[in-house]
């Protein structure tokens, strides 16, 4: 069996040839439902889509390239553009790529403040996933109910970070600042009404006969296939090929958590949308355990002890020789990892999120490189849309949650 | 006809006109404040008290907005399809009863036969014999506008807007004429003043269920509403039929679409919940007259049947919103199969049952029960044959990946 990803021109070329008697569409990169600026060349006989080639490269930004010319703490900054909808889970992949090279322990507490963040940022993607999903199939309510949700969970980041959406919270080392006095009772007031609201988004879509019709059956694909398209993430769970990194390697101390990963069978929307919906759920009480480790330690330490790579704190540099060098070393050059190459993946909400990083030996990294899901899962439409309506397409797309951001980088 | 008549009807047609052009703006702005509460939102509030004035800024605004006409485009043709739409939406008005007020002040001639009594309702333009099949020619007209549009614009979004919009309209305009047929057999008249005096016992939805049922899914579709709104899907067509239609052409298209969602609505009023009958109208009059004289009593009355006529309109338009509000949208080969193979067939049994039960049963209160309990088995038994899928969680929750096989066995996905 092959798995073919034809490019724009196997579609331009015979039309403009006139040997086809099919209609070329171009989808994008201007369209209300291609989530941002995917271009899609739709070869289409009356409305069953023929044959279907992403075009990506509109929003080429060049972060890959620009952080090889930033220190390592500042090119955190350009990790939150990537996934504009996940930048804590960027940040963190970023992070554990470069303290892998650095070979620094980071502190339990600041660990558990990630996985916090982490999968509060995870229930905010999917809640826009499930937002702009429920759009594209005309259900407009459910984009609100939604998008009201993330709002609070925006003012949570903007609580711990300042900014609600570029939160560069989690840094090489650490994070950024301690968490402020009033963060977790905020946390624990939304994780009260949180599994509330999710039942009330499953209200509304779940049984909906013409939201049934349009998902169930539809975009299908196996778990060979899957595989075969490196798809990862919910897409690969709904499947049925049960493959989780916060399992199978785990990072920043999941192992230690109790969460099940919700896996699908038919490899369908509906699949897809029950898998994603599973996962909020599992994140929502991955949060509360986060939330209860949080509150029995004792607060201060949020970055490692190592004054290489962290710096010290005030108090002690206003009265410590060394602290002050160790500051102005930091501000001025950044630290310098040693030679060499880490590559560290993480389950981002759209799937296996790596990160590579080179260094030599300078204080800027020689390489970045991402493996971004939503690049590669857009490589399988055609696969999926072949075949199938138009209108049918515009679900398939909402269903596999791409971030342009993140195709392009 | 005489002078005065000409100039009755002359002022009525403008009154009409500019109260269904009104209409239109607000209910623009019933729709987003509606759609807001649903949503939690606000909705427009900043123009005028309550945003009371946002249609007035939104007219002025698409007046101002530049007139751009695709340079590829037939230009006599795009320019006169959104005429072409919004005029047959508002002739359809010219038939439909919104009240019942006569110029010689007399209450009573609204109860009693319209065509026995001759008098001259001024609440309804023109009462023609055939006022049904009116109101069906003219719905059916304004698919050319759409379908004009969608072509002339040389787009391709419009035109499978386009398409969709011929395939859709002709496909449903058969259930349409089916269920609004069944209501014209149990009242045996096309006039809508007699139909609406015909229900003054029982309002046309007790015998006519299934065929309410069947109006409403068929008028929805017909005036493209959410969630059959389909040949505007902006989520695959961009915009359908009017992508390339910018400032008051697009305005006009927009009128279009809410004047016919209003007008079926009125249609739905006048064929099944009794027009402007309301229980009590005929008391309300007989306890006005010898306090006040037979004018105010008409008038009273007048009014009073005006009211309640939009009050049933609103209800129809809240219903639509509330729809709008909280469904996806259906797919454009689900929505063929339903018009043909559900609404078509239910419609056509309707009518047999109709012919039979009305032939049998002189008595119009049995008959009516009778067809109510036909209607709903009718609806029982299409729904046990519907496909849509059931809702099968295939979720399962894996604690330990290695308990599980990594690829499942029998994995190969069969589409539906």
């Amino acid at each position: 069996m092959t798995y073919p990803v034809p490019t724009p021109q196997d579609i331009t070329g015979p039309a403009l040839a006139g040997t086809t008697e099919t209609m070329v569409l171009n989808m994008g990169p201007h369209h209300p439902s291609t989530h941002g600026v995917l271009r899609l060349v739709l070869e289409l006989d009356g409305e069953v889509v023929v044959n279907v080639a992403p075009d990506v490269g509109f929003l080429h930004t060049g972060i890959e390239k620009t952080m090889e010319s930033k220190t390592y703490q500042q090119a955190v900054v350009l990790t939150d553009r990537m996934d504009y909808l996940a930048p804590l889970s960027n940040n963190l992949s970023y992070a554990l790529t470069v303290e892998k090279l650095l070979g620094v322990e980071i502190p339990e507490r600041a660990q558990t403040i990630r996985v916090l963040m982490v999968e509060l940022q995870r229930i905010s993607s999917h809640l826009v996933w499930l937002g702009t999903h429920a759009l594209d199939l005309a259900a407009m309510s459910v984009f609100l109910y939604a998008f009201r949700e993330r709002e609070q969970i925006l003012d949570l980041f903007e609580l711990v970070s300042g900014a609600r959406l570029m939160t560069s919270y989690i840094r090489v080392g650490g994070l950024a600042y301690d968490l402020p006095a009033d963060f977790l009772p905020t946390v624990d007031a939304f994780l009260k009404i949180m599994p509330g609201h999710v039942d009330e988004y499953e209200d509304l879509l779940t049984g909906n006969p013409l939201w049934l019709e349009r998902t169930v059956g539809v975009g299908v694909i196996d778990a060979e296939a899957a595989i075969a398209y490196g798809l990862t993430g919910a897409n690969l769970r709904a499947t049925g090929v049960p493959y989780d990194v916060r399992k199978a390697i785990p990072y920043t101390g999941y192992e230690t958590y109790d969460f099940a990963v919700p896996v699908g069978k038919k490899g369908d929307i509906y699949d897809r949308y029950r898998v994603r919906m599973a996962e909020m759920r599992q994140s929502i009480s991955l949060c509360r355990q986060a939330w209860e480790r949080l509150n029995e330690m004792p607060s201060g330490v949020y970055q490692t002890s190592d004054r290489k790579v962290a710096p010290p704190p005030k108090s002690e540099i206003t009265h410590s020789m060394e602290a002050l060098i160790h500051h102005f070393k930091l501000w001025t050059e950044g630290f310098k990892p040693p030679r060499g190459d880490a590559y560290v993946s993480i389950e981002s909400p759209r799937g296996i999120l790596g990160c590579y990083v080179v260094s030599d030996g300078s204080a800027k990294p020689w390489r970045v490189h991402f493996r971004s899901p939503s690049f590669i899962s857009l490589q399988s439409l055609a696969h999926m849309g072949n075949g199938r309506l138009m209108a049918d397409l515009v679900a398939l797309i909402a269903s596999l949650d791409p971030v342009l951001g993140e195709v392009d980088r | 006809m005489n002078w005065p008549d000409l100039l009755i009807i002359v002022v009525q047609c403008l009154v009409i006109a500019i109260a269904v052009t009104t209409a239109f703006a607000y209910l623009t702005l019933f729709e987003r404040r509606l759609l807001a509460r649903f949503q939690h939102r606000i909705g427009p509030n900043r123009a005028g008290p309550n945003g009371f004035l946002q249609p007035v800024a939104d007219a002025v605004k698409l007046f101002f907005k530049e007139d751009v006409i695709p340079s590829a485009a037939d230009k006599a043709v795009y320019l006169l399809a959104p005429a072409v739409a919004v005029i047959p939406a508002i002739i359809i008005w010219a038939v439909i009863p919104f009240g019942c007020l006569n110029t010689n002040w007399d209450y009573r001639a609204c109860f009693a036969d319209p065509h026995a009594a001759g008098l001259h309702n001024i609440l309804q333009i023109a009462e023609i014999d055939v006022g049904v099949l009116y109101l069906l020619a003219v719905t059916s007209i304004g698919v050319y506008g759409i379908t004009l549009a969608g072509w002339a614009s040389n787009n391709k979004y419009s035109m499978l807007g386009g398409i969709r919009s011929s395939a859709q309209l002709i496909s449903y305009e058969l259930a349409l004429g089916c269920s609004v047929l069944a209501v014209v057999m149990t009242y045996s008249s096309l006039s809508t003043a007699t139909i609406v005096h015909e229900q003054g016992g029982l309002w046309g939805i007790v015998p006519q269920f299934l065929a309410f049922i069947i109006f409403m899914v068929a008028s929805t579709a017909e005036v493209v509403r959410a969630p059959f709104d389909l040949v505007e899907a902006e989520q695959e067509l961009v915009g359908g039929y009017n992508t390339e239609y910018g400032s008051m052409k697009f305005a006009l298209f927009f009128m279009t679409e809410y004047i016919k969602l209003i007008a079926v609505s009125a249609m739905a009023v006048t064929f099944f919940f009794g027009g402007w009958r309301f229980p009590g109208l005929e008391a309300l009059g007989a306890g006005i007259e010898p306090l006040a004289g037979p004018m105010a009593a008409s008038i009273a009355v007048g009014l009073a049947s005006l009211g309640s006529f939009l009050l049933k309109l609103v209800a129809f338009l809240y219903l639509s919103v509330w729809i709008r509000a909280s469904w996806p949208r259906l797919r454009y080969d689900r929505l063929m199969d339903m018009g043909w193979k559900w609404l078509l067939p239910l419609g056509l049994a309707n009518i047999v049952y109709t012919a039979v039960v009305l032939v049998l049963v002189p008595n119009r209160y049995i008959a009516g029960l009778i067809l109510l309990v036909l209607g709903l088995i009718s609806l029982a038994v299409a729904n046990s044959f519907n496909k849509v899928p059931k809702p099968v969680d295939n979720v399962t929750y894996v604690k330990d990946l290695r308990s599980q096989a990594m690829i499942p066995a029998a994995t190969r996905a069969t589409d539906d």
